[in-house]
């Protein structure tokens, strides 16, 4: 297609009609639920967030009354824990890390160029998954059985099923549930950013919001994985008698609290690092700009994303471990200062070089950045040992981390609804209420949590739900309760503001006259997201190339049209974002949304224990995914190429490392490792708090050597197979393959049956002590992955006797081997420690 | 020789993979740090008054950041397209991703220095 056919306003016409029919959304009460677009399942999303938002926001108040004047006695101490068990809980696991992929589920296509995300379907099934998750924790408040340990939830007051009922149940697996739904975000948010960049995007050219994205994506890789891994240990607890923090049968509570905060800490980047992604987008616009220090911010992204991961222990300070280790972790605490600081700076440099225009979301901004800035600084303070002895539990943290998060998530995610409510709706918000809310909120939050500081210094501890009036802190909480009404009011003010959107007109197109490429939504949007996929040459393609974005609109870059009937959209290379293949998207489809209903059965029935209905539902859930992967992915090409305009033409099919599903394996695998590495950390973690590990006696001598080591070499050689079978498939030997597939099949079965032997055999009792505990569960994590295994293999088999995979078109088996390399690598880590370490300990 | 450097730093790659380098040296250091003093303070009992393995562990990180920092520089000084580097160019691209190397490797050296500096301070496992 050349430049010269687009001047045809009647092919112009007909390729908006063919990219209409195609990407036109499912009518209907019930099939309107199918829909797998990025605008509609970011909006349901987003929705659903803020609507968990506010629940919470209404437990938070109800403690604040009564926590308003002394000896109150509004709600019962067991109420009360609940409530700010579930406010907690709500706030982190179904407000804040759900909106920054909602937010970044309806964005990062536009700031990209795409279409849609790579894994539509994904995205509808991250959702469902959170939906389902999220009402199940959050209702359970009214049936009075919110769990009420505290959101970090620590053993041995939740493990103990006579201290502790169904809550602590409901929040292990209900959570566990949204943290699946987070991965899958993960997975959808990496290969987006690194794989659909449109043509002429490189690395340094990427809007800073996809770097922050790319960089808190790959952090929840690594953060919430040791946080499944300790649910798993907690589940076997609670449900099994499997005594891992159970300090008279060798178990240990602070293990809990080593996986949970190793979670925990990069947790609070995880919320902060996509709110401060909203202003390296908001400030440029305000300032009429390029931000400055472009480098610096990506540094300041990296290096937070890295130490926070060597912060954990500071939430650990009091709880008596040697005092050089206490140090390290102090000084890592101090250490994030320095790159987080560098982004402050780099945004106020950009401002003072630019022409400030003083608009509601800047006004947001900058309020925002003012209490960040105060939480920063009390997070200092409590990153010193020392002072954290003192202030630990008590309202001087409860302060600090509301200052955090109010600034460095809440009030930047309001500025930025100011500033893309136009993008998604058309409209803008109203400014005086805004304004209003704004001044509202700020004065509200300030007014709340202020005073804690010195409620908290007073003595006054945390989840306490109430105090005597000796204490002296009467007129603080007081003005905490008051502060906290103000900032409800103003929350409600501004969702009246979005209440009476609907009913204002349309807005013009980009109206903050922006530079970005989200901003060329037009208010009157068609489903197809872009019109055709551009190529970038700068940072801010509105402001400095020429005619931009008539182009775009008038189709005049790549792939304008969908000739062939199908949802499509550039993949390109991860440096230099060249043009590597075309992808054809998922469609709307019910099985998403059933695979969510049949893996949220899984969750909730276990927590009722009703084992043999969970069973079915776990079956239920792989039949689901084998239809969706059979029906939905790999599929081979009517053609192999098609062309994209100006002369170039790309692949309908790639496989291995240039595909998105190839990643997403990759992607899955590294958070699946991070998980496992947090059993083994607890494997490892009792050899260092018991002088004689392993223990001997009955029930606790195993596995021996023996058959971890014939495990071993039957994981190998399943190992091999695959490996095998992908090469000579390649090379056009499918029998041979088929064959070695078989042969893969019978050794990841096998290695099901040896790996057990090893524990049966030597008699380990797994409810006698943590050590034969660990080894259990290592066992049973290895072989479960050893029967997903065979299950891919025979996933495999299938596909190629059925002439869905072949020499040519082998992405299956590709990204069935990666599977095997990480479960080859699970096996020799699993094997080698509780085969060989006993001895060497 | 020099020529000979410049040629050795010229060919190595500049990628996503590259950039991570220094922080992750600096968090295996970090780990090392913290299972050095866990496994001492809870298998040895204390750890020694002159912590050899520590400061080879310490001088070797250091050094992995230096020379990472070292090769980023010279390859963010890539000769090409005019200031202020922000176009869609494959030196562009190797400058911007060199440079931003550069700056962590600065973060990770200050980090990994704060690390050990309770090392020096701190002699026992109370």
């Amino acid at each position: 297609m050349s430049l010269h056919a687009q001047d045809d306003p009647a092919l112009r016409a007909a390729q908006e009609e063919r990219l209409r029919a195609v990407w036109k959304a499912p009518q209907g009460i019930f099939l309107r639920w199918t829909d797998c677009n990025n605008n509609r399942v970011g909006a349901w999303y987003t929705l659903t967030a803020f609507g968990f938002m506010l629940f919470a926001g209404v437990l938070a108040l109800i403690m604040r009354t009564q926590l308003a004047v002394p000896d109150n006695d509004l709600v019962s101490a067991n109420s009360f824990n609940q409530l700010f068990t579930l406010h907690g809980s709500m706030m982190m696991f179904l407000f804040a890390v759900p909106m920054f992929e909602a937010v970044s589920i309806i964005l990062l296509p536009q700031l990209l160029g795409a279409r849609d995300l790579p894994f539509p379907r994904l995205s509808a099934f991250g959702y469902w998954s959170f939906l389902i998750g999220g009402i199940f924790v959050g209702g359970s408040i009214f049936f009075n059985a919110a769990p009420d340990g505290g959101w970090f939830m620590y053993p041995p007051l939740t493990t103990r099923t006579d201290l502790s009922g169904l809550g602590a149940d409901i929040w292990m697996l209900g959570l566990s549930f949204i943290e699946v739904s987070s991965v899958a975000a993960a997975v959808e948010l990496i290969v987006g950013v690194l794989k659909c960049r449109p043509p002429g995007m490189r690395l340094n050219l990427m809007p800073l919001y996809a770097w922050y994205i790319l960089v808190v994506a790959v952090m929840i890789l690594f953060a919430f994985p040791p946080l499944i891994a300790g649910d798993i240990l907690f589940e076997m607890e609670r449900l099994l008698n499997w005594p891992f923090f159970d300090v008279t049968r060798g178990g240990d509570p602070l293990l809990w609290q080593h996986l949970f905060w190793i979670f925990g800490h990069p947790e609070v980047y995880i919320v902060f690092l996509p709110s401060i992604a909203l202003f390296a987008m908001m400030i440029p616009t305000f300032a009429q700009r390029h931000l400055l220090g472009y480098p610096w911010i990506v540094l300041a992204a990296v290096g937070t994303a890295f130490l926070s991961f060597g912060l954990w222990v500071h939430h650990m300070f009091a709880t008596g471990l040697p005092k050089i280790s206490l140090a390290f972790f102090s000084a890592a605490s101090e250490a994030v200062a320095i790159p987080t600081g560098i982004q402050i700076f780099a945004f106020i440099a950009t401002l003072w070089a630019g022409k400030v225009k003083w608009s509601t979301p800047l006004l947001y901004a900058s309020g925002s950045l003012a209490i960040f800035v105060i939480g920063g600084l009390t997070g200092v303070m409590v990153a010193i040992a020392p002072f954290d002895w003192q202030a630990h539990d008590t309202y001087f943290v409860v302060a600090h981390l509301h200052y955090v998060l109010i600034g460095g998530t809440l009030l930047p995610l309001f500025g930025g609804l100011y500033y893309y409510w136009p993008l998604i709706t058309g409209k803008k918000l109203s400014d005086k209420l805004g304004r209003t809310a704004f001044w509202m909120l700020f004065v509200g939050a300030n007014l709340t949590f202020f005073p804690m500081h010195f409620s908290g210094l007073y003595g006054m501890p945390r989840r306490v739900f109430t105090y005597p009036s000796e204490l002296g802190i009467d007129y603080l909480n007081l003005a905490s309760t008051m502060g906290a009404y103000l900032f409800a009011l103003g929350t409600l003010v501004v969702c009246i503001d979005l209440a009476r959107s609907p009913w204002r007109p349309k807005a013009v197109r980009n109206p903050w006259h922006a530079g970005t490429l989200e901003w060329l939504a037009h208010p009157d949007d068609e489903d197809w997201g872009i019109r055709s996929v551009p190529l970038i040459e700068s940072r801010y393609p509105i402001w400095d190339q020429k005619d931009f974005v008539k182009k775009v609109d008038e189709g005049r870059f790549f792939l304008p049209d969908a000739e062939e009937g199908r949802r499509e959209t550039i993949v390109t290379t991860v440096l230099d974002a060249r043009p590597l293949y075309v992808v054809r998207l998922g469609t709307p489809s019910w099985v998403p949304m059933l695979t969510a209903i049949a893996l949220g059965s899984v969750f909730i029935l276990t927590t009722y224990h009703l084992y043999w209905w969970s069973l079915a539902g776990a079956v239920a859930t792989l039949g689901f995914v084998l239809y969706w992967l059979w029906t939905g992915t790999a599929e081979i090409p009517e053609k192999p190429s098609k062309p994209i305009g100006h002369g170039i033409e790309l692949p309908l099919y790639v496989s291995g490392s240039a595909a998105p599903g190839w990643w997403a394996m990759f992607i899955t695998m590294m958070a699946d490792a991070t998980a496992f590495s947090g059993l083994v950390f607890g494997y490892y973690f009792f050899w260092t708090v018991h002088p004689e590990f392993p223990p001997s006696g009955p029930g606790m001598d195993g596995p021996g050597t023996f058959w971890p080591m014939v495990s071993l070499g039957v994981a190998l050689l399943s190992w091999g197979a695959t490996v095998g079978a992908r090469g000579t498939n390649r090379r056009g030997g499918v029998g041979v393959a088929r064959a070695l597939l078989v042969v893969g099949i019978v050794a990841s079965l096998a290695g099901i049956w040896t790996g057990l032997q090893g524990p049966l055999t030597t008699g380990l009792d797994p409810e006698l002590h943590s050590y034969p505990a660990i080894v259990w569960t290592l066992v049973i994590w290895t072989t479960a992955h050893a029967g997903v295994g065979a299950i891919m293999q025979a996933y495999a088999l299938a596909r190629s006797i059925a002439g869905r995979m072949t020499p040519t078109h082998d992405a299956d088996i590709r990204n069935i081997t990666v599977y095997q390399h990480f479960m080859a690598l699970t096996a020799i880590v699993t094997y080698a420690t509780i085969g060989l370490f006993p001895g060497v300990a | 020789m020099k020529r000979g450097f410049h040629g050795m730093v010229a060919r190595l790659k500049v990628t996503l993979w590259s950039l991570i380098v220094p922080p992750t040296v600096w968090a295996v250091h970090f780990l090392f740090s913290y299972l050095w003093a866990a496994i001492h303070c809870a298998k040895v009992g204390g750890f020694p008054r002159l912590p050899i393995l520590y400061a080879v562990g310490t001088v070797a990180a250091l050094a992995i950041i230096l020379a990472a920092g070292i090769v980023a520089h010279l390859q963010s000084r890539v000769p090409g397209d005019p200031a202020p580097h922000e176009e869609s160019t494959d030196s562009d691209r190797i400058r911007f991703l060199a440079f931003s190397t550069v700056l962590l490797a600065a973060l990770s050296f200050v980090g990994v220095v704060f690390t050990a500096a309770p090392v020096l301070f701190l002699t026992d496992c109370r």
